[in-house]
Protein backbone atom coordinates (compact mmCIF):
# COMPACT_ATOMS: atom_id res chain seq x y z
CA UNK A 1 0.00 0.00 0.00
CA UNK A 2 2.79 2.56 1.15
CA UNK A 3 4.02 2.96 -2.78
CA UNK A 4 1.16 4.09 -3.57
CA UNK A 5 0.89 7.20 -1.76
CA UNK A 6 1.08 10.48 -3.70
CA UNK A 7 3.98 12.91 -3.31
CA UNK A 8 1.67 15.51 -1.12
CA UNK A 9 0.73 12.16 0.90
CA UNK A 10 3.89 11.64 1.98
CA UNK A 11 4.74 14.79 2.59
CA UNK A 12 2.11 15.75 4.89
CA UNK A 13 2.84 12.60 6.67
CA UNK A 14 6.33 13.40 7.48
CA UNK A 15 4.94 17.16 9.01
CA UNK A 16 2.41 15.46 11.10
CA UNK A 17 4.40 12.84 12.75
CA UNK A 18 5.47 13.96 16.16
CA UNK A 19 3.04 17.10 15.75
CA UNK A 20 -0.22 17.66 17.53
CA UNK A 21 -4.07 18.03 16.15
CA UNK A 22 -5.59 21.31 18.20
CA UNK A 23 -7.51 22.82 15.63
CA UNK A 24 -8.63 22.78 12.11
CA UNK A 25 -6.96 26.30 11.74
CA UNK A 26 -3.95 24.34 11.42
CA UNK A 27 -3.99 22.68 8.73
CA UNK A 28 -4.47 24.38 4.91
CA UNK A 29 -7.14 24.04 2.24
CA UNK A 30 -4.69 21.87 0.50
CA UNK A 31 -3.41 19.72 3.36
CA UNK A 32 -7.20 19.29 4.23
CA UNK A 33 -7.87 17.89 1.05
CA UNK A 34 -4.81 15.31 1.07
CA UNK A 35 -5.46 14.13 4.79
CA UNK A 36 -8.95 13.02 3.89
CA UNK A 37 -6.98 11.24 1.00
CA UNK A 38 -4.68 9.46 3.57
CA UNK A 39 -7.70 8.57 5.53
CA UNK A 40 -9.64 7.04 2.58
CA UNK A 41 -6.70 4.36 2.99
CA UNK A 42 -7.08 3.54 6.35
CA UNK A 43 -10.46 2.31 5.64
CA UNK A 44 -8.59 -1.10 4.95
CA UNK A 45 -5.93 -0.61 7.52
CA UNK A 46 -6.61 -3.59 9.79
CA UNK A 47 -2.71 -4.59 10.93
CA UNK A 48 -1.88 -3.82 14.49
CA UNK A 49 0.31 -1.45 13.59
CA UNK A 50 0.23 0.35 16.74
CA UNK A 51 1.22 -2.89 18.61
CA UNK A 52 3.42 -1.51 22.02
CA UNK A 53 1.79 2.19 21.65
CA UNK A 54 0.14 3.46 24.35
CA UNK A 55 -2.90 5.99 23.96
CA UNK A 56 -3.48 8.19 26.70
CA UNK A 57 -6.77 9.12 27.03
CA UNK A 58 -7.57 12.48 29.94
CA UNK A 59 -10.98 13.40 29.62
CA UNK A 60 -11.64 16.32 32.30
CA UNK A 61 -15.16 16.01 31.45
CA UNK A 62 -17.23 12.98 30.05
CA UNK A 63 -17.80 11.85 26.52
CA UNK A 64 -18.71 8.53 26.11
CA UNK A 65 -19.32 8.40 22.35
CA UNK A 66 -15.47 10.19 21.68
CA UNK A 67 -13.77 8.19 24.33
CA UNK A 68 -14.99 5.22 22.63
CA UNK A 69 -14.32 5.92 19.32
CA UNK A 70 -10.69 6.57 20.44
CA UNK A 71 -10.20 3.77 22.07
CA UNK A 72 -11.66 1.67 19.21
CA UNK A 73 -9.03 3.16 16.73
CA UNK A 74 -6.09 1.94 19.33
CA UNK A 75 -7.58 -0.77 19.67
CA UNK A 76 -8.00 -2.06 16.04
CA UNK A 77 -4.44 -0.94 15.39
CA UNK A 78 -3.05 -3.26 18.45
CA UNK A 79 -2.55 -0.38 20.35
CA UNK A 80 -3.75 -0.11 24.22
CA UNK A 81 -5.41 2.27 26.23
CA UNK A 82 -5.12 4.30 29.44
CA UNK A 83 -6.82 7.10 30.97
CA UNK A 84 -9.35 8.86 33.25
CA UNK A 85 -13.15 9.71 32.33
CA UNK A 86 -13.88 11.61 34.90
CA UNK A 87 -12.25 14.82 36.09
CA UNK A 88 -13.12 14.41 40.10
CA UNK A 89 -10.50 11.13 39.97
CA UNK A 90 -7.72 12.61 38.85
CA UNK A 91 -5.43 14.79 40.13
CA UNK A 92 -6.68 18.49 38.77
CA UNK A 93 -9.40 17.37 41.65
CA UNK A 94 -6.94 18.06 43.72
CA UNK A 95 -5.54 21.28 42.52
CA UNK A 96 -2.83 19.84 40.03
CA UNK A 97 -2.31 22.31 37.25
CA UNK A 98 -2.90 20.82 33.88
CA UNK A 99 0.61 21.26 32.56
CA UNK A 100 1.73 19.11 35.23
CA UNK A 101 -1.08 16.45 34.90
CA UNK A 102 0.46 16.04 31.34
CA UNK A 103 3.83 16.12 32.20
CA UNK A 104 3.59 13.20 34.37
CA UNK A 105 0.63 11.19 32.00
CA UNK A 106 3.06 11.47 29.07
CA UNK A 107 5.71 9.30 31.00
CA UNK A 108 2.92 6.78 31.09
CA UNK A 109 2.01 7.19 27.00
CA UNK A 110 3.35 7.65 23.91
CA UNK A 111 -0.01 9.80 22.56
CA UNK A 112 -2.05 11.82 24.64
CA UNK A 113 -5.93 12.63 23.27
CA UNK A 114 -7.69 15.26 26.11
CA UNK A 115 -11.10 16.36 26.44
CA UNK A 116 -11.67 19.34 28.91
CA UNK A 117 -14.37 21.94 29.75
CA UNK A 118 -11.93 24.81 29.29
CA UNK A 119 -11.12 26.62 26.05
CA UNK A 120 -7.71 26.49 24.81
CA UNK A 121 -7.05 23.49 27.47
CA UNK A 122 -5.37 21.71 24.12
CA UNK A 123 -2.99 24.41 23.39
CA UNK A 124 -1.94 24.09 26.64
CA UNK A 125 -1.85 20.30 27.01
CA UNK A 126 0.16 20.50 23.95
CA UNK A 127 2.82 23.15 24.98
CA UNK A 128 3.51 21.13 28.28
CA UNK A 129 3.94 17.37 26.33
CA UNK A 130 6.52 16.64 24.59
CA UNK A 131 4.84 13.90 22.62
CA UNK A 132 1.76 14.59 20.24
CA UNK A 133 -1.19 15.38 21.94
CA UNK A 134 -4.86 15.79 20.11
CA UNK A 135 -7.54 17.85 21.22
CA UNK A 136 -10.63 16.13 21.84
CA UNK A 137 -13.03 19.08 22.46
CA UNK A 138 -11.72 21.82 24.25
CA UNK A 139 -14.94 23.49 25.96
CA UNK A 140 -16.75 25.85 23.25
CA UNK A 141 -13.68 26.07 21.06
CA UNK A 142 -12.46 22.80 18.64
CA UNK A 143 -13.24 19.49 18.36
CA UNK A 144 -10.99 18.92 15.25
CA UNK A 145 -11.14 15.55 15.18
CA UNK A 146 -15.58 15.70 14.94
CA UNK A 147 -14.64 18.30 11.99
CA UNK A 148 -12.48 15.96 10.19
CA UNK A 149 -14.29 12.96 10.69
CA UNK A 150 -17.44 15.61 8.78
CA UNK A 151 -15.81 16.58 6.26
CA UNK A 152 -14.55 12.92 5.82
CA UNK A 153 -18.51 11.52 5.54
CA UNK A 154 -18.87 14.28 2.72
CA UNK A 155 -15.99 13.21 0.56
CA UNK A 156 -16.62 9.35 0.98
CA UNK A 157 -20.78 10.19 0.14
CA UNK A 158 -20.42 12.40 -2.56
CA UNK A 159 -16.69 11.70 -3.62
CA UNK A 160 -15.32 14.80 -3.19
CA UNK A 161 -16.20 18.46 -0.63
CA UNK A 162 -15.33 21.19 -3.84
CA UNK A 163 -18.42 22.76 -4.96
CA UNK A 164 -20.87 21.43 -2.68
CA UNK A 165 -23.65 23.84 -1.29
CA UNK A 166 -24.19 22.92 2.16
CA UNK A 167 -26.74 23.91 5.16
CA UNK A 168 -26.76 24.04 8.58
CA UNK A 169 -29.64 24.21 10.56
CA UNK A 170 -30.73 24.48 14.39
CA UNK A 171 -28.68 25.69 16.59
CA UNK A 172 -25.62 27.74 14.90
CA UNK A 173 -24.83 30.20 17.93
CA UNK A 174 -24.00 27.60 20.49
CA UNK A 175 -23.07 24.28 18.37
CA UNK A 176 -19.41 23.73 18.27
CA UNK A 177 -19.53 21.08 16.02
CA UNK A 178 -21.33 23.28 13.42
CA UNK A 179 -18.96 26.38 14.11
CA UNK A 180 -15.68 24.29 13.17
CA UNK A 181 -17.56 22.66 10.35
CA UNK A 182 -18.44 26.10 9.01
CA UNK A 183 -15.35 27.59 9.27
CA UNK A 184 -13.60 24.60 7.89
CA UNK A 185 -16.09 24.41 4.58
CA UNK A 186 -15.53 28.19 3.76
CA UNK A 187 -11.73 28.13 4.29
CA UNK A 188 -12.62 24.93 1.34
CA UNK A 189 -14.37 27.54 -0.78
CA UNK A 190 -17.86 25.71 0.16
CA UNK A 191 -21.08 27.70 -0.37
CA UNK A 192 -22.67 27.74 3.21
CA UNK A 193 -26.73 28.49 3.87
CA UNK A 194 -27.21 29.03 7.79
CA UNK A 195 -31.01 28.02 8.75
CA UNK A 196 -31.65 29.16 12.17
CA UNK A 197 -34.28 31.26 14.48
CA UNK A 198 -33.45 34.68 15.05
CA UNK A 199 -32.47 33.80 18.90
CA UNK A 200 -29.86 31.07 17.64
CA UNK A 201 -28.02 32.75 15.05
CA UNK A 202 -23.99 32.33 14.11
CA UNK A 203 -22.82 35.06 16.42
CA UNK A 204 -20.40 37.90 15.42
CA UNK A 205 -17.00 36.34 16.39
CA UNK A 206 -18.12 33.88 13.33
CA UNK A 207 -19.12 35.85 10.70
CA UNK A 208 -16.39 38.10 11.15
CA UNK A 209 -14.13 34.96 10.85
CA UNK A 210 -15.99 33.67 7.97
CA UNK A 211 -15.71 36.82 6.00
CA UNK A 212 -11.85 36.62 6.94
CA UNK A 213 -11.97 33.52 5.16
CA UNK A 214 -13.82 35.12 2.17
CA UNK A 215 -16.88 32.72 2.81
CA UNK A 216 -19.55 32.57 0.83
CA UNK A 217 -22.55 31.80 2.82
CA UNK A 218 -26.37 33.20 3.52
CA UNK A 219 -28.49 33.13 6.32
CA UNK A 220 -32.60 32.22 6.32
CA UNK A 221 -35.18 31.53 9.09
CA UNK A 222 -37.16 29.60 6.24
CA UNK A 223 -35.66 25.82 5.69
CA UNK A 224 -38.27 24.52 3.13
CA UNK A 225 -37.06 27.40 1.02
CA UNK A 226 -33.92 26.04 1.06
CA UNK A 227 -33.60 22.66 0.93
CA UNK A 228 -34.07 21.94 -2.77
CA UNK A 229 -30.56 23.95 -3.22
CA UNK A 230 -28.48 22.00 -1.47
CA UNK A 231 -25.90 19.29 -1.33
CA UNK A 232 -25.59 18.57 2.30
CA UNK A 233 -27.88 19.43 5.28
CA UNK A 234 -26.30 19.35 8.11
CA UNK A 235 -28.92 19.07 11.32
CA UNK A 236 -27.38 20.12 15.17
CA UNK A 237 -29.06 19.98 18.51
CA UNK A 238 -30.91 22.71 20.21
CA UNK A 239 -29.59 21.83 23.79
CA UNK A 240 -32.16 22.88 26.27
CA UNK A 241 -29.32 23.66 28.56
CA UNK A 242 -28.16 26.56 26.76
CA UNK A 243 -31.40 28.70 27.62
CA UNK A 244 -31.39 30.98 30.62
CA UNK A 245 -35.57 30.50 30.24
CA UNK A 246 -37.30 27.55 29.55
CA UNK A 247 -39.67 29.49 28.07
CA UNK A 248 -37.27 30.73 25.04
CA UNK A 249 -35.99 26.71 24.56
CA UNK A 250 -40.07 25.86 24.10
CA UNK A 251 -40.43 28.61 21.78
CA UNK A 252 -37.57 26.86 19.33
CA UNK A 253 -36.76 23.70 20.27
CA UNK A 254 -38.99 21.81 17.89
CA UNK A 255 -39.03 24.74 14.82
CA UNK A 256 -36.79 22.64 12.55
CA UNK A 257 -38.23 19.06 12.78
CA UNK A 258 -36.34 17.37 9.78
CA UNK A 259 -38.88 14.55 8.35
CA UNK A 260 -39.68 12.34 5.16
CA UNK A 261 -41.75 15.48 3.94
CA UNK A 262 -38.77 17.89 4.99
CA UNK A 263 -36.04 16.40 2.52
CA UNK A 264 -38.76 15.08 -0.33
CA UNK A 265 -38.01 18.13 -2.43
CA UNK A 266 -34.74 17.68 -2.20
CA UNK A 267 -31.42 16.74 -5.20
CA UNK A 268 -31.69 12.94 -4.69
CA UNK A 269 -27.82 12.93 -3.80
CA UNK A 270 -28.85 15.00 -0.71
CA UNK A 271 -27.20 13.54 2.61
CA UNK A 272 -28.46 14.33 6.10
CA UNK A 273 -25.44 14.80 8.79
CA UNK A 274 -25.59 15.43 12.49
CA UNK A 275 -23.41 15.43 15.30
CA UNK A 276 -25.25 12.76 17.74
CA UNK A 277 -26.95 12.74 19.86
CA UNK A 278 -30.23 13.82 18.09
CA UNK A 279 -33.72 14.56 20.29
CA UNK A 280 -36.42 16.09 17.76
CA UNK A 281 -34.47 17.46 14.96
CA UNK A 282 -34.74 14.03 12.81
CA UNK A 283 -37.48 11.82 12.44
CA UNK A 284 -36.63 8.34 12.54
CA UNK A 285 -38.16 8.15 9.65
CA UNK A 286 -35.80 9.42 7.48
CA UNK A 287 -33.08 6.80 9.28
CA UNK A 288 -34.08 4.56 6.85
CA UNK A 289 -33.20 6.96 3.75
CA UNK A 290 -30.54 6.56 1.46
CA UNK A 291 -30.05 10.22 2.29
CA UNK A 292 -29.47 9.84 6.23
CA UNK A 293 -25.85 9.67 6.39
CA UNK A 294 -25.55 10.18 9.96
CA UNK A 295 -25.28 7.04 11.85
CA UNK A 296 -21.89 6.88 9.17
CA UNK A 297 -20.05 9.50 11.01
CA UNK A 298 -19.61 7.51 13.75
CA UNK A 299 -17.97 4.78 11.91
CA UNK A 300 -16.05 7.72 10.03
CA UNK A 301 -14.89 8.75 13.29
CA UNK A 302 -12.89 6.01 14.00
CA UNK A 303 -11.27 5.66 10.52
CA UNK A 304 -10.43 9.24 10.93
CA UNK A 305 -9.04 8.58 14.33
CA UNK A 306 -6.95 5.48 13.45
CA UNK A 307 -5.46 7.89 10.86
CA UNK A 308 -4.67 10.70 12.80
CA UNK A 309 -3.05 8.25 15.66
CA UNK A 310 -0.88 6.23 13.06
CA UNK A 311 0.48 9.78 11.68
CA UNK A 312 1.16 11.39 14.39
CA UNK A 313 3.04 8.46 15.64
CA UNK A 314 5.03 8.40 12.98
CA UNK A 315 3.46 4.81 11.70
CA UNK A 316 2.34 4.40 8.19
CA UNK A 317 1.02 1.37 6.73
CA UNK B 1 24.21 73.68 23.83
CA UNK B 2 23.48 77.28 23.81
CA UNK B 3 20.78 78.62 26.28
CA UNK B 4 17.62 79.56 23.29
CA UNK B 5 18.40 75.53 21.99
CA UNK B 6 18.09 74.44 25.24
CA UNK B 7 15.00 76.12 25.59
CA UNK B 8 13.68 74.64 22.44
CA UNK B 9 14.38 70.98 23.27
CA UNK B 10 13.13 71.80 27.03
CA UNK B 11 9.54 72.42 25.54
CA UNK B 12 10.08 69.64 22.89
CA UNK B 13 9.79 67.29 25.93
CA UNK B 14 8.11 69.42 28.19
CA UNK B 15 10.95 69.70 30.39
CA UNK B 16 11.63 66.39 30.59
CA UNK B 17 15.72 66.69 31.61
CA UNK B 18 16.03 62.55 32.08
CA UNK B 19 13.70 59.85 31.13
CA UNK B 20 11.42 58.49 28.11
CA UNK B 21 8.97 59.84 25.64
CA UNK B 22 6.72 57.20 24.19
CA UNK B 23 4.96 59.24 21.17
CA UNK B 24 2.05 58.45 18.52
CA UNK B 25 0.10 55.81 20.71
CA UNK B 26 -2.79 54.99 19.58
CA UNK B 27 -5.61 57.58 20.93
CA UNK B 28 -6.46 56.61 24.30
CA UNK B 29 -4.23 53.97 24.97
CA UNK B 30 -1.58 55.84 27.29
CA UNK B 31 -3.45 54.82 30.43
CA UNK B 32 -2.81 51.45 29.66
CA UNK B 33 0.62 51.75 28.44
CA UNK B 34 1.38 53.79 31.84
CA UNK B 35 -0.47 50.56 33.74
CA UNK B 36 2.08 48.19 31.74
CA UNK B 37 5.38 50.53 31.65
CA UNK B 38 4.26 50.91 35.65
CA UNK B 39 4.71 55.09 37.32
CA UNK B 40 8.03 55.77 38.02
CA UNK B 41 9.01 55.43 41.26
CA UNK B 42 11.09 58.70 41.52
CA UNK B 43 9.98 60.90 38.80
CA UNK B 44 6.88 62.04 37.43
CA UNK B 45 4.50 60.76 34.67
CA UNK B 46 3.13 62.90 32.38
CA UNK B 47 -0.14 61.55 29.72
CA UNK B 48 -1.33 63.56 27.01
CA UNK B 49 -4.66 61.90 25.89
CA UNK B 50 -6.20 62.69 22.53
CA UNK B 51 -3.56 65.15 21.04
CA UNK B 52 -3.81 66.28 18.12
CA UNK B 53 -1.68 64.99 15.44
CA UNK B 54 -0.78 65.71 11.76
CA UNK B 55 0.30 62.32 11.36
CA UNK B 56 -2.91 60.43 13.03
CA UNK B 57 -5.74 62.45 13.51
CA UNK B 58 -5.20 62.02 17.50
CA UNK B 59 -3.02 60.41 19.33
CA UNK B 60 -1.57 59.55 22.92
CA UNK B 61 1.79 60.59 24.21
CA UNK B 62 3.51 59.37 27.63
CA UNK B 63 6.46 61.12 29.34
CA UNK B 64 8.34 59.16 32.02
CA UNK B 65 10.70 61.20 34.12
CA UNK B 66 14.26 59.53 35.33
CA UNK B 67 13.37 55.94 33.45
CA UNK B 68 14.42 54.21 30.54
CA UNK B 69 12.31 51.65 29.99
CA UNK B 70 13.91 48.20 28.42
CA UNK B 71 13.89 47.00 25.38
CA UNK B 72 11.75 44.10 25.69
CA UNK B 73 9.34 46.81 27.01
CA UNK B 74 9.50 48.70 23.51
CA UNK B 75 8.12 45.63 22.02
CA UNK B 76 5.24 45.44 24.45
CA UNK B 77 4.74 48.64 23.77
CA UNK B 78 3.69 48.15 20.19
CA UNK B 79 0.20 46.83 21.46
CA UNK B 80 -1.02 50.19 22.31
CA UNK B 81 0.17 51.77 19.36
CA UNK B 82 1.58 50.04 16.26
CA UNK B 83 3.22 53.49 15.20
CA UNK B 84 4.73 54.42 18.23
CA UNK B 85 7.94 55.63 18.79
CA UNK B 86 9.96 55.64 22.26
CA UNK B 87 12.50 58.25 22.60
CA UNK B 88 15.22 58.60 25.67
CA UNK B 89 16.27 61.92 27.32
CA UNK B 90 19.13 62.76 29.18
CA UNK B 91 19.96 65.98 30.08
CA UNK B 92 17.34 67.44 27.37
CA UNK B 93 19.29 65.78 25.27
CA UNK B 94 17.24 62.81 23.12
CA UNK B 95 20.26 59.97 22.77
CA UNK B 96 17.91 57.47 20.84
CA UNK B 97 14.92 56.75 19.00
CA UNK B 98 13.36 54.02 18.67
CA UNK B 99 10.51 52.99 16.49
CA UNK B 100 8.45 50.20 18.05
CA UNK B 101 7.64 47.23 15.63
CA UNK B 102 4.75 44.65 16.70
CA UNK B 103 6.13 40.78 16.88
CA UNK B 104 3.92 37.92 14.94
CA UNK B 105 3.47 36.79 19.23
CA UNK B 106 3.07 38.51 21.88
CA UNK B 107 4.05 36.26 25.27
CA UNK B 108 2.99 37.36 28.87
CA UNK B 109 1.53 40.52 28.11
CA UNK B 110 -2.27 40.18 27.53
CA UNK B 111 -4.88 38.81 29.57
CA UNK B 112 -7.50 36.74 27.49
CA UNK B 113 -11.03 38.17 28.01
CA UNK B 114 -12.74 34.99 27.25
CA UNK B 115 -13.84 33.84 31.07
CA UNK B 116 -13.59 30.15 29.92
CA UNK B 117 -10.05 30.52 28.43
CA UNK B 118 -7.60 27.96 30.15
CA UNK B 119 -5.45 30.77 30.72
CA UNK B 120 -7.64 32.16 33.24
CA UNK B 121 -8.17 28.83 35.48
CA UNK B 122 -4.89 27.10 35.22
CA UNK B 123 -1.14 28.45 35.69
CA UNK B 124 -0.75 28.45 31.88
CA UNK B 125 0.68 31.29 30.57
CA UNK B 126 -1.20 33.63 27.95
CA UNK B 127 0.37 34.15 24.74
CA UNK B 128 -1.27 36.04 21.60
CA UNK B 129 -0.83 35.96 17.94
CA UNK B 130 -1.31 38.83 15.49
CA UNK B 131 -3.83 38.56 13.21
CA UNK B 132 -4.06 42.08 11.98
CA UNK B 133 -1.99 45.19 12.17
CA UNK B 134 -3.35 49.05 12.77
CA UNK B 135 -5.90 48.45 14.01
CA UNK B 136 -4.07 45.91 15.88
CA UNK B 137 -5.69 42.62 16.62
CA UNK B 138 -4.73 39.62 18.07
CA UNK B 139 -5.94 35.85 18.45
CA UNK B 140 -5.67 34.14 21.93
CA UNK B 141 -3.53 30.96 20.92
CA UNK B 142 -5.54 28.54 23.61
CA UNK B 143 -8.93 29.57 23.32
CA UNK B 144 -8.53 31.22 19.63
CA UNK B 145 -10.99 33.93 20.73
CA UNK B 146 -10.07 37.72 19.01
CA UNK B 147 -9.32 40.98 20.77
CA UNK B 148 -9.09 44.46 19.28
CA UNK B 149 -6.79 47.19 20.99
CA UNK B 150 -9.56 48.37 22.98
CA UNK B 151 -10.49 45.16 24.71
CA UNK B 152 -6.91 44.73 25.93
CA UNK B 153 -6.65 44.26 29.47
CA UNK B 154 -3.02 43.79 31.00
CA UNK B 155 -2.07 40.37 32.82
ZN1 LIG C 1 -8.06 32.67 25.56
Amino acid sequence: MTETWTDAERELANRMRGADIISVRQFTAPDLGTLLQIVERFETVTSPVLQGKVLGALFFEPSTRTRLSFESAMVRLGGGCIGFADAGISSAAKGESLPDTIRIVESYCDIIVIRHPREGAGRAAADAAEKPVINGGDGSNQHPTQTLLDLYTIRRRMGTVAGLRVGFVGDLKYGRAAHSLIEALAMLGNELVLVSPESLRLPPRQREDLDALGGVWSETPDLASVVPGLDVLYVTRIQRERFGDPLDYERVKDVYQVDEATIAPSRDGLIVMHPLPRVLEIHPSVDASPKAAYFEQAANGVTVRKTLLSLLLGVTP
Amino acid sequence: MTADRRATRQQRVASLRHGTVVDHLSPGMALKALEMLGVPSEGAALLGIHLTSEKMGRKDILKLENVEISAEQIEKLALFGPNASVVFIRDYEVVRKVQVELPDRIHGVLRCRNPSCITNHDRVPTYFDVTQRAPTMVRCAHCERRMGEHEFELL
